[in-house]
C-alpha cells in the first residue's frame, strides 16, 4: 500500500496548499445550505403547534450546540495525532479548533438562554444540558489558557494536547453525572414537554443548518488553519515564495 | 555493569516516604489547607444565616466546594518544588518507571491532604448542624471523593508545570474536570444528612476513582515531562 498521501499530510506546504482550495468550496457550499435553510426554518416551516413561532431559534442553537461539542472531538483528535505521531500539522489543527468551538459554545448557550425566556419564563434554569454546555466552555478556556501560559509553542502544543484529551475522556462522564444530578435534584418540570416527533418540513431545514453549520466550520477551520500554518513556518522558504 | 537495579515497588516506597517524611519537616503546609477548609466553611454562617436548620440544607454543597477548594490550594506545592531542585528530572532519569512515580506522589499528596480534609471534615459539619449518625456517610464519601480531586490534581499541576504563576490557571484547568466528584460527593453526603442509604452515589464515586487511579498517572507523567524540557 502507498502511504505517500498519508506522509504528505504531515507537510505544511501541502496543507496549506490545499486548504486554499478547499476554503472556497466549503464556504459557498455553507453559505447556500444556510440561506436556503433560513428561509425554510423562518419562512416556510409551519409554526409549533405549543411554541408558535418561538421554537425557530433552534435552528440556531441546535447547530451550535452540536458544532461545540463536535469541535472539540476534532480538537481533541487532532492534538492525540500530534502528541501520537508528532505530526505539527495536527497541533496546528487543534490550535485552530479552540477559539471557534469556544464561540459556538457561547453561541449555543446564549441562544438557549433567549429560547429559554419565552418557554421557561426565566433565562437560565439549572438544565443538565444547559449545565453540561456551561461546563464545555470552561473547557475551552482551559485549553486556551493553557495555551497562553507558555511562550515555547512546542510545548504549548504537547501540554495542551495531554489536556484535550483528559477533557475528551471526561466530557461523557461530565454529561452524565450532571443529567443524574439535576434528575435526582428536582423533579423534571419544564423540560419535560411532550416532545411529538418533527414533521418533514420542520426537520429538513434543520438537518440542512446543521450541514451547513458544519461546512461553515470546516471553511472557518481552514482558513485559521492557514494563519497558523504561516505564523508557525514564518522562517521556512517556501513561505516567501507562497506570498510572492 | 551490573549495578543493583532498585526494584519499582521499592522506588514508590521510597518516593512515598520521601514526600511524607519532607511534609513532616514543614508542617505549616499541611495545616494551611485545613484551617482553609476551616475558614471558607465558616464564613457561611457568618455570611447566609447562622440558623442550624437552614445550614444544614447547604451542608453538603459547604462541606464539599470547601474541600474542592482547599484541596486545590494544596496541589501548587505537589511538583512545584520538586521541578525547582531538580528531583522531578531525576525521576525521569531513573529509569523507574515514571507512571509509577506520579502515582507514588499523587498518594502521598491524598495522605496529606485528602486524608486530613476528610477528618476534618465531621468537625465542620457539626457546626453546620449537622447530625452525628451522618458523620460515618460523610467520612466515607470524601475519603473517596478526595482520592479523584487528588489525581486530577496531580494532571493539572504537571500541566501548569511549564507555566509563570500558574495557580489561578490550574484551577481553571481542574474545576470543570471535578465536577462528577462534586456531584456525587456532594448527593452522597446529603442521603447521609437525610439518613438515606448512599450506596448509589458512592458507587459512582468509586468508579470514579478507578477511572483516575488507571488513567490519571500516566496523564501525569505525560505532563511532567513536557513541563520539564
Amino acid at each position: 500500500m502507498n502511504w505517500a498521501w498519508f506522509h504528505r499530510l504531515g507537510s505544511p506546504p501541502h496543507i496549506y496548499r490545499i486548504a486554499g482550495t478547499l476554503t472556497p468550496w466549503f464556504a459557498w457550499l455553507a453559505g447556500l445550505l444556510i440561506i436556503v435553510a433560513l428561509y425554510s426554518g423562518l419562512v416556510l416551516a409551519p409554526p409549533d403547534y405549543q411554541q408558535g413561532d418561538g421554537f425557530r431559534i433552534l435552528y440556531v442553537h441546535a447547530p451550535s450546540a452540536w458544532l461545540a461539542v463536535m469541535i472539540y472531538g476534532v480538537m481533541a483528535s487532532a492534538a492525540a495525532i500530534g502528541l501520537i505521531w508528532r505530526m505539527k500539522i495536527g497541533h496546528a489543527v487543534a490550535a485552530s479548533c479552540a477559539g471557534v468551538g469556544a464561540w459556538f459554545t457561547v453561541v449555543s448557550l446564549v441562544t438557549g438562554m433567549l429560547w429559554g425566556k419565552p418557554m421557561w419564563g426565566t433565562y437560565w434554569v439549572w438544565d443538565p444540558r444547559l449545565t453540561a454546555q456551561l461546563i464545555l466552555l470552561f473547557l475551552y478556556l482551559g485549553y486556551l489558557g493553557l495555551r497562553a501560559g507558555f511562550d515555547d509553542l512546542s510545548r504549548a502544543d504537547r501540554a495542551s494536547a495531554v489536556l484535550a484529551i483528559v477533557g475528551f475522556i471526561n466530557i461523557p462522564v461530565i454529561r452524565y453525572s450532571v443529567e443524574w444530578w439535576n434528575s435526582i435534584h428536582q423533579a423534571p418540570s419544564v423540560m419535560k414537554m411532550a416532545r411529538p416527533s418533527m414533521p418533514i418540513d420542520m426537520l429538513a431545514p434543520l438537518l440542512m443548518m446543521l450541514l451547513g453549520f458544519t461546512l461553515y466550520f470546516a471553511a472557518v477551520l481552514l482558513v485559521r488553519l492557514r494563519a497558523e500554518i504561516l505564523r508557525r513556518e514564518r522562517t521556512a522558504s517556501w513561505i516567501r515564495e507562497v506570498l510572492r | 555493569m551490573s549495578a543493583q537495579r532498585t526494584s519499582t515497588m521499592t522506588a514508590v516506597w521510597l518516593v512515598l516516604q520521601r514526600d511524607l517524611r519532607l511534609a513532616t519537616r514543614r508542617p505549616a503546609q499541611l495545616i494551611q489547607p485545613l484551617a482553609f477548609f476551616a475558614v471558607v466553611t465558616l464564613l457561611f454562617p457568618l455570611g447566609y444565616t447562622p440558623e442550624l436548620s437552614k445550614l444544614r440544607a447547604v451542608a453538603p454543597g459547604v462541606l464539599w466546594v470547601g474541600a474542592l477548594l482547599a484541596s486545590m490550594l494544596a496541589l501548587e506545592s505537589l511538583f512545584r518544588e520538586d521541578a525547582g531542585d531538580g528531583t522531578l528530572e531525576q525521576f525521569v532519569v531513573s529509569g523507574q518507571p515514571l507512571v509509577a512515580l506520579m502515582g507514588a506522589k499523587t498518594a502521598a499528596h491524598w495522605l496529606l491532604t485528602g486524608l486530613p480534609l476528610t477528618l476534618m471534615a465531621p468537625v465542620l459539619a457539626i457546626a453546620l448542624g449537622v447530625s452525628v449518625a451522618a458523620m460515618p456517610g460523610i467520612l466515607l464519601s470524601l475519603a473517596i471523593g478526595t482520592v479523584s480531586l487528588s489525581l486530577l490534581g496531580a494532571v493539572g499541576a504537571g500541566l501548569t508545570l511549564g507555566v509563570r504563576r500558574g495557580g489561578v490557571l490550574l484551577a481553571l484547568l481542574t474545576l470543570p474536570l471535578a465536577v462528577p466528584v462534586l456531584i456525587f460527593g456532594a448527593k452522597a453526603t446529603e442521603l447521609a444528612i437525610a439518613g438515606e442509604s448512599l450506596t448509589g452515589p458512592l458507587y459512582l464515586l468509586g468508579a470514579l476513582a478507578v477511572l483516575g487511579v488507571t488513567l490519571a498517572p500516566i496523564a501525569a507523567a505525560a505532563a511532567v515531562r513536557i513541563g520539564l524540557e
